[in-house]
């Protein structure tokens, strides 16, 4: 329907509002009805200005998307070059940080709080990229996987900074690495019978209190175990043997878990970083996994450790 | 609708019209005056723009550890010093109470006596009205403004132009000056800004607001307030028969005619004499006598205008008077003016106050009763707990120690309803791990760290708190709740 409640659409019935002298715009909802008072000229004015710089804008930056790739802009910005201009910026204000890490030796990061707190910034955003995959995000690693956490106080190879900078440089088992960390568990498939097994689970048990003690199990393991693993169980960290009388078990404490360790055990391996990150990020990950609460003090490590290690290594078939 | 015929009218309504699509805005020229309302504009404007440029100066003592300048927004270190009130982002509610009582201030103001804010206290009116007075004061009043206007580009004319302007930049350059001084130590600020050493954005943002003042003070003035602002929309909706304006009593002045006419034949003439004093004193151009109007800013200049002519003529004043329409009609119809009281207690204006006062006595007594140290806490959850090798569990949390006070504390961060449960820090080593532990924060400054909390072998999922108290005079207190997670609870 035309013009229902209204009858200003034509000429003839055209009206001026009296007191502002204006024209009215021709409709009317409810007695309400709207002037046609002209827009300023500036108005029209602004508008023209933000259609140039429209254009201005069109040919600086890139704006029209074509079939292969849009128009580049005469300023040849990029989203990514900016990007990578801030990333820049960011690396030359680290440099400093850098280089005072490159220049002090790793066991005495820990002796200047400022240059820790940096180093372990910096290591935990480099953990999140490189080490998150296996140890987890919160580095409490996988018991299932065999991933171990490094959150708490047992250290497989030595919980000091300047020990897990080297585990962090030469890895564990990591082949073509005459340095690496090496040892290796035997399997005792077909070497102990079941009930054999069934004592040896349960003496390793009893060294953490979680079993009875029992005579066949202890001469078995003094046999075959505490050259490793030491007499009363707490392990040898120079070839990386678990401490077996704690209450953190890498894969396991149940008696099956423990049965399929001494039968056929799984060996961890952790590759070594030297020659895929440079030395000083190697150190902020060292700071970093070390200030994650489990962190012992430096110990000077004996000349002959390096030695017993390459005997170790050796010794393999 | 759709026959031919329908559309041809249509198409003749667009090409006939009376008015043009655009119009350019005419430049007002307002005449000088003199009188009670122009003499409160000045004060007003005096105070106004007194207390923008003057308050970043004041200085405030608050120690060696804050800035001592009483009214500073510093964004960088994200505090905000009002006096002796600081605020900090948390408590930011405030600044939201005082926008709000600000808004309901505006309000209460129009419902009492209507476009007040408009009229004198707006910094659009000001500037505008500093810039008109420096056209004054460069080209002479109205008649010669306007003769400048007409008159050809002569040498004279362009000097006396670019004259101007340079004044409209040298205000513009003190409004965006004195903007800057708010938010950074204003004699500091002032030294650096001149000797190039200040931020890039104090130069810009000084370059911005110079601009903007000299576009909108100097150039876009009324059409501001007529096209931009949305202020006299609101207000529109909120005016009724009792809100004061600025009213010409038509029912007095009309029908409008010469002094000489008048005195032929008294009767056949009003008051006005059409001598068109109040529209050539509008600073924003309009006719007061066509009614209550979106241009009119109730500055009351007419007003003033209108009053000395009266006075002239022999008349009593008030042919244009603050008015509402209520009193009008009692005029009109010869009943007695209801007195000022009435129109400004009325449910409405003290409704308004209520809120308004409600509102600031609810922000005073926060104010008053806010601590000013806390803590919180945040429970690590990846992991959500350490098994250790003796079997004890260890939890890490991350704690913030709020300092609101402007020196450093120490404070005592004691382990509630964890039975054996110890606490160390990354800088207070294991070996001193126990159940309270004492920080020093520093001044003005939220202390966040990493802590450890181990419990025995054994210990069971649980909630406890951590009760932070402050080793000092005021012994204040805060607590939070956490929880400590263990083996077998997820």
């Amino acid at each position: 329907m035309a013009n229902e409640g209204s009858d200003t659409n034509t000429p003839a019935t055209k009206r001026i509002d009296e007191p502002t002298g204006t024209e009215f715009v021709g409709h009317e909802w409810d007695g309400i009805e709207e002037l046609d008072t002209p827009m300023p000229r500036w108005w029209l004015w602004t508008f023209y200005l933000t259609i140039v710089w429209g254009v201005i804008y069109m040919v600086l930056y890139p704006a029209w998307p074509l079939i292969e790739k849009g128009t580049e802009g005469v300023l040849g910005w990029t989203s990514r070059g900016q990007l990578a201009a801030e990333m820049d910026l960011a690396d030359q204000a680290r440099a400093s940080v850098r280089e005072q890490l490159a220049r002090t030796p790793i066991e005495q990061i820990t002796e200047d709080p400022d240059l820790l707190q940096k180093a372990v910034a910096g290591g935990s955003a480099a953990f999140k990229v490189n080490c998150v995959q296996c140890h987890g995000s919160g580095a409490a690693g996988s018991q299932t996987l065999g991933y171990p956490n490094l959150n708490d106080d047992d250290w497989l190879w030595g919980g000091d900074i300047g020990a897990i900078e080297y585990t962090l440089v030469h890895g564990i088992r990591q082949q073509g690495d005459d340095n690496t960390r090496f040892s290796a568990m035997p399997a005792y498939e077909g070497i102990f019978d079941d009930a054999q097994t069934d004592a040896m689970v349960a003496h390793v048990l009893s060294l953490s209190g979680k079993a009875q003690p029992n005579a066949v199990g202890a001469d078995l393991y003094d046999v075959n175990c505490a050259s490793c693993h030491a007499a009363d169980g707490t392990g040898d960290r120079s070839i990386g043997a678990p401490n077996l009388a704690d209450a953190i078990w890498l894969y396991g404490e149940t008696p099956a878990q423990l049965r399929r360790q001494i039968l056929a055990p799984r060996i961890g391996m952790m590759p070594k970083w030297e020659g895929r990150l440079d030395p000083v990020t190697i150190k902020m990950l060292a700071a970093y996994v070390h200030s994650l609460g489990g962190g012992e003090d430096f110990v000077e490590v004996s000349a002959d450790y390096a030695d017993a290690l390459t005997v170790e290594a050796d010794e393999q078939p | 609708m759709n026959s031919p015929e329908d559309w041809s009218a249509f198409n003749k309504v667009k090409t006939e019209r009376a008015d043009p699509l655009y119009q350019s805005a005419k430049t007002v020229h307002n005449k000088r005056i003199d009188g009670p309302f122009r003499r409160f504009k000045w004060l007003v404007m005096l105070v106004t723009l007194g207390i923008y440029y003057g308050t970043p100066w004041i200085r405030w003592d608050r120690g060696p550890y804050a800035p001592d300048q009483a009214v500073l927004i510093d964004l960088a270190n994200r505090r905000f010093y009002m006096f002796n009130i600081e605020i900090w982002p948390h408590e930011f509610y405030f600044v939201a109470g005082l926008l709000i009582m600000a808004g309901i201030g505006l309000f209460l103001v129009t419902s009492a006596v209507g476009r007040a804010w408009c009229g004198y206290a707006c910094p659009q009116t000001v500037w505008t009205d500093l810039f008109q007075h420096v056209d004054r004061f460069v080209d002479g009043d109205r008649n010669a403004r306007v003769r400048m206007e007409n008159a050809p580009w002569t040498l004279g004319k362009l000097s006396r132009r670019v004259f101007k302007l340079m004044i409209y930049l040298f205000i513009g350059f003190w409004t965006g000056g004195a903007w800057i001084m708010y938010f950074a130590d204003a004699p500091t600020l002032t030294v650096d800004f001149w000797t190039g050493q200040a931020a890039a954005v104090a130069y810009i943002t000084v370059a911005i607001l110079t601009l903007t003042t000299v576009i909108l003070g100097g150039f876009m003035r009324e059409q501001v307030c007529i096209y931009m602002c949305p202020w006299p929309r609101i207000q529109t909706a909120m005016m009724d028969e009792k809100s004061l304006l600025v009213t010409y009593k038509d029912w007095r002045g009309e029908p409008r005619g010469s002094v000489k006419k008048a005195q032929k034949s008294p009767a056949d003439f009003g008051d006005c004499i059409d001598c068109m004093q109040c529209v050539q004193v509008c600073p924003t151009g309009i006719d007061i006598r066509e009614g209550p109007q979106i241009g009119c800013i109730t500055c009351a200049l007419c007003i003033d205008a209108c009053d000395k002519v009266m006075a002239d003529i022999g008349r009593p004043r008030g042919l244009i008077d603050y008015a509402t329409l209520e009193d009008c009609e009692a005029e009109a119809a010869g009943e007695p003016a209801r007195p000022a009281w009435k129109t400004l207690l009325r449910p409405r204006t003290l409704a308004y106050t209520l809120i308004w006062g409600a509102i600031g006595l609810g922000l005073l007594f926060a104010l008053g009763v806010r601590s000013h140290a806390d803590i919180s806490v945040a429970a690590d959850r990846n992991p959500p707990f350490m098994l250790m090798s003796d079997g004890s569990v260890r939890n890490s949390y991350t704690i913030k120690l709020r300092n609101m006070e402007g020196r450093p504390r120490q404070m005592e961060v004691a382990l509630n309803g964890l039975p054996g449960g110890r606490m160390w820090t990354e800088t207070i080593s294991s070996e001193n791990a126990a159940p309270r532990q004492d920080f020093s924060v520093p001044a003005d400054q939220t202390l966040s760290t990493r802590i450890y909390i181990m419990a025995p072998a054994g210990t069971e999922a649980q909630n406890f708190t951590l009760d932070l108290t402050t080793l000092d005079a005021q012994r204040e207190t805060d607590s939070s709740e956490t929880k400590f997670s263990a083996p077998g609870d997820n």
